[in-house]
Parts: structure tokens; C-alpha cells; sequence
């Protein structure tokens, strides 16, 4: 991400119309859980040049792909249309849009040029208003970054359609996993969210688990055996440098997560068999020991104001959910339901708690407000577990492996409602993703 | 064969230093060697790590989500610590294991616990701490692959793993 920021730095953002935006009917309450999919038309963006064409085609297939793998949007095939768009700057025939059942119209165009600058700009149009929905935007930025100028299209439309921020300019740092399951070989991976752009981080001669993004992206920490020994490392995802984080004495430090601000880290300390929850700055300095129970404490998560942790604890006889100021002190106790609470994770919004269930025989990815109230299983297999939320808190990804001596580990992801459950592409098995902020 | 040379060969450089991450021996002479005598380093040999995983038995067993010693896996450690104190040369790594029915990273806790349960009972038997250190695996280093309790419980184990050196200080 690094790597784009200066191609994006000058990212400019330019109004193309004056028309103000206004309320519109057109509108996703995604809090409802949509059953019908929001019909939209995209016709391909028009190439403004020649050296755009194929460009112009990849990045409208992009946005498209986007809005369809929501759940909340339905493309209407190009085959369907009686109106063809052969200028971005001619007026939207809303009759035949309508004809159609397109709710939603989004027109684009795309420029190759000078060198290697890509323009993309995009209108949305509310066919059954017969207007704008938004003002036209402009992006521009290097060629080698024209999937970022996709999904920012793309969230745009769903930010203007739903009311709430996208998530489809964002990445997803994992585990990525080969060979049998007695002697699985992982390495570290980053990918976009929807699998694009794969980039490995590190090589599988050490065993890694659970890398966990900071809250700007820049930075990763996981947890490594490349000294033989469970330990927190931090990458930097830039220039893929890494350190061994300096924690404390001990024989294994693991579940590592960024606080807010990205300055501070809480993990797991374990000391002569008893896992307990530190927390100190990535230099090492200013440790703090946050829990002090010989049950095992683990998990921990801020909430994102920074004032609260969310963990796990078994000092009830089973692994349950805890929250505790982030300084320390009295617990309290939030999972109350049958079965077992583990790696609780804050939402980005500070709303819900995502977690991982495990009850009967089966694992379940859920939900449950911050004080432990109104919780709600989003999915149930064999094995669910590792929640991380999308930047807008709408949506979770998490691992899936199957039954057997043949199970394999795969990225799962399901909608805040439980709808909309769906593979994460990956070139093979993987595990343990974590989603980055926005970029 | 090949094998037997290379615990021959790790036993003369017996001492050489204890380092952080001291080799493990993986399975040393299994399955060959037996009824030839007291070959150094086969599984005939009393003082050869393949003697230690076969005959002693490097390994115990847990109950579904517990670290508690069954009375067979203090029998076994029983064994373990009176070959240790006979063997002053090996020190050894605990490893702790989980089944796959857990998350991860509560696993790689409960693995620690059952680690650190061998580990304290080797020493009260008369193993010196220096000699021991544990690792925790978690659910990532399974045995048997299924997805049954036949295999879950040869997965929630802990195996002292011998290594070269008379330990760390």
C-alpha cells in the first residue's frame, strides 16, 4: 500500500457536474438484510482514447464485480439493454433504463494518458427519479493502480446507494497454506479483498499464524516460529522488512493486535504454562500487565476508541468473553449462551463484537452487541473461526476448514445479517485473514 | 542404517553447547535395530534417544480440553525423568499439542498448560529446570488427520522431544 500511496498521492478528486446532490428514493437499508438485489446497468465506461479501451472494459467488469458480490446489487446483462451509451458527456435516456428495470445506472469514462496517468470518472444516475445521484467524480492515478480507481468507483456507488462507507478499496493480509495437514507448510500473504494482486511476505521455512493489520495498513504483526518458538513479529508491509517484536520474558508471546492509534500492542504472554494478557509499546517500553489469573486469557481486542479490550477467558471453567478497561482491572463477563467464546474481535463502528462459537459439535461465526446483549449466529460448520470485519463493519471474513484428512482451510466471507456467505478467492488453502482499513 | 549413523553422529558431538533451538531428534532408529544387540545409538541401545521414544515412551496423552496427568501419563513421565537423570547429556524440549477442535489461538494456550504440566512433573521427579523447556504447537502439528476422536486423541499429547546438550541455564 506503500507502494501505491505516492501513485495515488495526487490522487485527484474533481467534480465533473454541478448538479447538487439531492435525497433520493434510491436506497439500501443493509441493516434489513436485502432480499431483492438492487438492479443497476453498467455499460461499459467509454474509452476516451484509444490506449483506454481495454482499460476501460477491465474497470468497469471491476466496479460491477464489487456491487454483484455484496449481495446488495444485481447487474442487469449489457444484452438486455435497448440504449446504447456512446458518450459519457451525452443526456441518460431514463425511459429505456427503465424499460429495462435498472434501478441504478452508473456511466463512466476512462483516459490513458500523458505516460502512464489513467483517468477514471463515473456518474450515478437514479433511473426512476430521472436524476443524478450524486455528483460526477474523477480519479487519476498511475495505470499500474487501475483496480484501486475501480473499487473507489465502485464504493463510491455503494457509499451514494446505502448511506454507509464501502470496503472495496481495502486489503487482506492471511495465511496462505500447502501440503498435508501433519505437516502444513504457511506462509504470509496480501492480497485485495477480492483476491487480486496476491503478494507473498514470507516464505514458508517458519510456521506463521494469525498476522493482524495496523490501523492505517502499513504494518502487520503475527505470530512466527522462526526462532522455534511462538513469538510476535512486525512487518513492515512496504518493503516486507520484519522484527521480532521485544516482548517480555516468557516462553511463547502470540495473538497480537494493534491499539487505535498503532503505537501500542496487546498479546499473550505465556509464562510457565499460564497465558495471561500484556500490553506495551512496539518498542517494547511501557509493559503492562493487564490480566493476572492462572486461566488462560487470550484474544484481546480494543474496542476502537481505545478505552475498552475485548478477550477471552477460561476462569469460568469454559473460554468465554470478557470486556475490561484497556488499562486493566475488573472484568466483565459478556457470553452468557451455551458453548464456547473465543478470538472476540471490536468492530470498526464500536457496535458489535464478532467472535467465534463453538458449541455441539460445531463452530459458528457471530455477533453480539458490546455489552453481550442480542447475539446472533451468522454461519455454522465444522470449523468457523477468525473473524475480521470489513472498514465499514458490515461485513466479516473468516476461516472455514472441512472435515477429514483431506480438509482444507479457505476464506469465507457473510454479511452482518448471515446473508450473502461466500468463498474468498485464493490461489490455494488459507486461513487467518485480517482486513485492512480503507486504503 | 542411515539412520543409526546420524544419532551416532549426534551423540559424539554430544556437548558441543547448548544454543536456543538445540536439533531435535526426529525418529531416530524407529523400527530398526531391534533384537541386534546393544548397537550405540538403536533402539537396543538404553542410552539412544530411540530408546527413549520407543521403550521408555516419549509421550502422554490428554482428555479433551484438559492438561491434567491420567495415572498411565505419570507412569510414562516416571520413566521419562528416571532416563533423563540417566542421561545426563540430553536435554529436551516439551512439546504441547492440541486437537483441532478449538481456535487457534486458544490452542496454542492449552497446548503451553499440558507442556508446562510434563514439564513440572519431570521436575519434581528430579529432572533439572535447566534441562527443560516447552513449546507449544496448538492445533498445527496433528499426528492423525482425521476428523474423528480416534485421532483427536493421539493429537492432544505432549512429547518430550531429546536434543543434544546438557541444556540451557
Amino acid at each position: 500500500m506503500n507502494l501505491l500511496r505516492p501513485l495515488l498521492g495526487a490522487l485527484a478528486i474533481a467534480l465533473l457536474a454541478s448538479i447538487p446532490a439531492r435525497a433520493a428514493p434510491l436506497r439500501i437499508e443493509i441493516t434489513e438484510g436485502v432480499i431483492e438485489p438492487l438492479p443497476f446497468a453498467l455499460p461499459d465506461f467509454q474509452p476516451e482514447n484509444a490506449a483506454a479501451a481495454e482499460m476501460a472494459r477491465q474497470i468497469s467488469r471491476v466496479v460491477a464485480a464489487d456491487l454483484v458480490g455484496t449481495g446488495l446489487f444485481r447487474e442487469i446483462p449489457p444484452s438486455a439493454f435497448v440504449s446504447t451509451v456512446t458518450s459519457f458527456a451525452s443526456p441518460v435516456q431514463y425511459a429505456d433504463w427503465k424499460a429495462i428495470n435498472a434501478q441504478a445506472l452508473i456511466t463512466g469514462a476512462v483516459a490513458v494518458g500523458p505516460g502512464d496517468r489513467l483517468t477514471v470518472k463515473f456518474r450515478l444516475f437514479d433511473v426512476f427519479s430521472q436524476a443524478p445521484l450524486g455528483e460526477g467524480l474523477q480519479f487519476s492515478g498511475s495505470e499500474s493502480a487501475w483496480r484501486r480507481m475501480a473499487h473507489k468507483v465502485a464504493d463510491a456507488v455503494y457509499g451514494r446507494i446505502t448511506g454507509e462507507a464501502g470496503y472495496f478499496d481495502s486489503r487482506v493480509v492471511f495465511v496462505s497454506e500447502s501440503g498435508p495437514k501433519n505437516a502444513r507448510l504457511k506462509r504470509l500473504a496480501i492480497m485485495d479483498y477480492d483476491g487480486a494482486n496476491l503478494q507473498y511476505l514470507t516464505d514458508s521455512s517458519a510456521l506463521v499464524l494469525a498476522p493482524r493489520f495496523s490501523p492505517t495498513g502499513d504494518r502487520v504483526l503475527y505470530t512466527s516460529y522462526e526462532t522455534g518458538f511462538p513469538q510476535i513479529f512486525l512487518l513492515d508491509v512496504a518493503n516486507v522488512g520484519r522484527a521480532a517484536l521485544p516482548t517480555p520474558p516468557g516462553n511463547m508471546s502470540f495473538a497480537p493486535r494493534f491499539s487505535p492509534d498503532g503505537k501500542s500492542v496487546v498479546f499473550s504472554l505465556e509464562k510457565g504454562g499460564n497465558t495471561d494478557i500484556y500490553r506495551m509499546n512496539l518498542d517494547g517500553s511501557g509493559v503492562v500487565r493487564l490480566t493476572r489469573a492462572p486461566s488462560i486469557e487470550t484474544g484481546p481486542s480494543f474496542s476502537p476508541d481505545g478505552r475498552r479490550i475485548v478477550f477471552s477467558s477460561d476462569r469460568s471453567g469454559s473460554p468465554q468473553l470478557y470486556v475490561m478497561p484497556a488499562g486493566g482491572g475488573e472484568a466483565r463477563r459478556i457470553s452468557f449462551g451455551p458453548g464456547r467464546y473465543n478470538t472476540p474481535v471490536w468492530s470498526p463502528r464500536g457496535d458489535l463484537i464478532a467472535f467465534t462459537k463453538q458449541n455441539a459439535g460445531r463452530f459458528h461465526i457471530g455477533v453480539m452487541r458490546t455489552d453481550g446483549s442480542e447475539e446472533r449466529l451468522l454461519t455454522a460448520s465444522f470449523l468457523d473461526e477468525g473473524p475480521t470485519w470489513a472498514p465499514n463493519g458490515r461485513v466479516i471474513m473468516f476461516t472455514r476448514v472441512s472435515q477429514g484428512a483431506q480438509g482444507d482451510s479457505a476464506l469465507y466471507a457473510v454479511d452482518i445479517t448471515g446473508r450473502n456467505l461466500r468463498r474468498v478467492p485464493t490461489p490455494g488453502p488459507a486461513s487467518d485473514p485480517s482486513w485492512s482499513p480503507l486504503q | 542404517m542411515r539412520h543409526l549413523t546420524r544419532a551416532a553422529l549426534l551423540i559424539m558431538v554430544l556437548g558441543a553447547a547448548a544454543c536456543t533451538n538445540p536439533g531435535r531428534f526426529d525418529n531416530a532408529g524407529a523400527g530398526g535395530g531391534a533384537g541386534a544387540g546393544a548397537v550405540p545409538g538403536s533402539a537396543s541401545d538404553p542410552t539412544s534417544p530411540a530408546y527413549f521414544q520407543q521403550t521408555v515412551g516419549d509421550r502422554v496423552f490428554f482428555a479433551v480440553d484438559q492438561s491434567t496427568l491420567s495415572a498411565e501419563a505419570r507412569d510414562t513421565l516416571l520413566k521419562q525423568a528416571a532416563w533423563l537423570k540417566d542421561n545426563p547429556a540430553f536435554s529436551a524440549i516439551i512439546e504441547g499439542h492440541a486437537d483441532e477442535q478449538g481456535t487457534r489461538e486458544y490452542n496454542l494456550a492449552l497446548g503451553a498448560r499440558r507442556a508446562s504440566a510434563v514439564q513440572n512433573f519431570l521436575i519434581e521427579a528430579g529432572v533439572e529446570a535447566a534441562r527443560l523447556r516447552t513449546v507449544s504447537y496448538g492445533k498445527e502439528r496433528p499426528i492423525a488427520i482425521c476428523s474423528d476422536e480416534s485421532c483427536y486423541a493421539q493429537n492432544r499429547r505432549a512429547v518430550t522431544v531429546l536434543s543434544a546438550g546438557p541444556g540451557t541455564s
